[in-house]
């Protein structure tokens, strides 16, 4: 079963585009599976002959699976939050952030003002900053806000990782300006032309999520987030987070039974909590992320297609009149709000 | 929230009817951590009257199994109506909590000498 179509509005306020969405380790997909594919495709096409291209890619779209023509994608996190302004905003640093570098600078050329909003250091959240091209440009300025703090925490985490012996070019000597900034949860921050707001979650360590608002669209950024409550109701702060937001890009890592058992406080929650939530927020599109990495492609269709079908039978027993669109992330996926 | 017990000499066989959702939960929290207390009880959840479970009743089911586990106890849901069935699945609580088609089967997979009192309640 194939995401639903993201029928964005014209012109877009807000364009999401999804570097890396898998969580945990950089996840790339092998030969094998890419084979596996192809012969899926095969036998389904059983040698009819295309018209045309768009023929072929019509065929594609009805009549298989997104796992047998596509792949979620293997990066780790790293999502772009484009306003259209001069200033790049993009949340957490992940392998997803090498791709994002090179297509900026194939795009917009040398000199930009990156605008990083990070939910935390742990190693898949900022492995990509070694990669990204950017960094090592004179002129750049780069900007890593964060809720956690800075010299205690996220400097020195970028410190570890970009020094001998474990790579070859010590942060220190970077070319670009690189400033690290901290946030607070509860003000509403005004940067690079956008709304920001951020809350506390439950992670090792801790971790951030975002709200960015701008021109009545919103979209939340909640990622390596546990969600662990005997009550669920308004009181819950989430709620309020997520309330009436345009899209909300949620970590779906685990089952819910791994989620309260075997990974209890593992810091990850899953797809059933992330329709809750966003049903109880009146959120309008849910995206599930952080994808597990021994889950494949088609195991990401399954649960896919089980979170719509559960997001209808609990839409249907709490009486809610308005649908939550339900989507998964992927490497290369582009939300218009 | 109404939630009915019935006792099978060793087995306790909670009745829950309703949805057990974040407005409903907190009944059969308690219930079901009262049932699944006692050192080594043997608790089914007849889910036969249960139309919707959400999360929370969802995470009260995986503690009690903990605290079954923990006690030598046993845990099972029994009579899964279709939706409940399915959000069992999707949410793999099928594979973490025992499941059996008629709470007659779980007692007999935890206490099979209580199946008779079973039985004979049947016909009270």
């Amino acid at each position: 079963m194939s995401a639903p179509p993201l029928s964005p509005p014209s012109p877009p306020v807000l364009t999401i585009r999804f570097w890396g969405t898998r969580g945990s380790l950089p996840s790339p997909l092998s030969a094998a599976a890419v084979r596996q594919k192809v012969r899926t495709v095969l036998k389904k096409a059983d040698g009819r002959c295309f018209a045309d291209s768009a023929a072929m890619e019509d065929f594609l779209d009805r009549e298989l699976d997104f796992a047998a023509t596509s792949t979620y994608g293997g990066n780790s996190a790293c999502v772009q939050i484009d306003s259209g302004g001069d200033e790049l905003v993009f949340c957490d640093l992940g392998s997803g952030a090498r791709e994002l570098g090179q297509k900026i600078l194939a795009d917009r050329g040398p000199r930009n003002v990156y605008n990083v909003f990070l939910s935390h250091v742990h190693w898949d959240h900022i492995m990509g900053f070694p990669f990204f091209t950017p960094a090592y440009i004179p002129g750049n300025v780069i900007r890593i806000h964060g809720g956690h703090d800075v010299e205690a925490v996220v400097r020195k985490a970028f410190l570890r990782q970009q020094s001998a012996p474990c790579f070859p070019v010590d942060f220190d000597k970077l070319g670009a300006r690189i400033e690290f900034v901290q946030l607070q949860p509860g003000p509403r921050y005004n940067i690079a032309g956008l709304e920001v707001q951020l809350l506390q979650q439950q992670h090792s360590g801790d971790s951030y999520g975002y709200r960015f608002s701008r021109g009545g669209r919103s979209v939340v950024y909640s990622t390596d987030s546990e969600h662990k409550y005997d009550k669920l109701d308004e009181s819950y702060p989430f709620i309020d987070f997520f309330r009436d937001a345009d899209l909300v890009i949620f970590d779906a890592m685990y089952s819910l039974a791994d989620a309260v058992s075997v990974k209890e406080d593992w810091g990850h929650s899953s797809n059933i909590i992330a329709v809750e939530l966003c049903q109880l927020a009146r959120a309008r599109h849910l995206c599930l992320f952080h994808h597990e990495p021994v889950f494949d492609d088609a195991m990401l269709d399954k649960i896919l297609a089980e979170t719509i079908r559960f997001e209808a039978i609990s839409r249907d027993a709490a009486d809610l009149a308005e649908p939550l669109r339900v989507s998964a992330a992927y490497d290369g996926l582009e939300i218009r709000l | 929230m109404e939630i009915r017990e019935k006792v099978c000499g060793a087995v306790t066989v909670l009745c829950p009817s309703g949805r057990i959702d974040a407005a409903h939960s907190e009944a059969f929290q308690t219930r079901l951590a009262a049932a699944v207390g006692r050192a080594a009880a043997l608790v089914v959840v007849d889910m036969a009257g249960v139309a919707y479970i959400s999360s929370v009743g969802l995470r009260a089911l995986m503690m009690a199994a903990k605290q079954t586990k923990v006690s030598g106890g046993k845990l099972a849901v029994a009579a899964l109506q279709p939706v409940v069935k399915e959000i069992f699945e999707i949410s793999r609580f099928n594979f973490v909590v025992k499941s059996f088609a008629t709470p007659r089967e779980a007692i007999v997979w935890m206490s099979p000498a209580d199946a008779a009192a079973w039985d004979a309640a049947q016909h009270l």
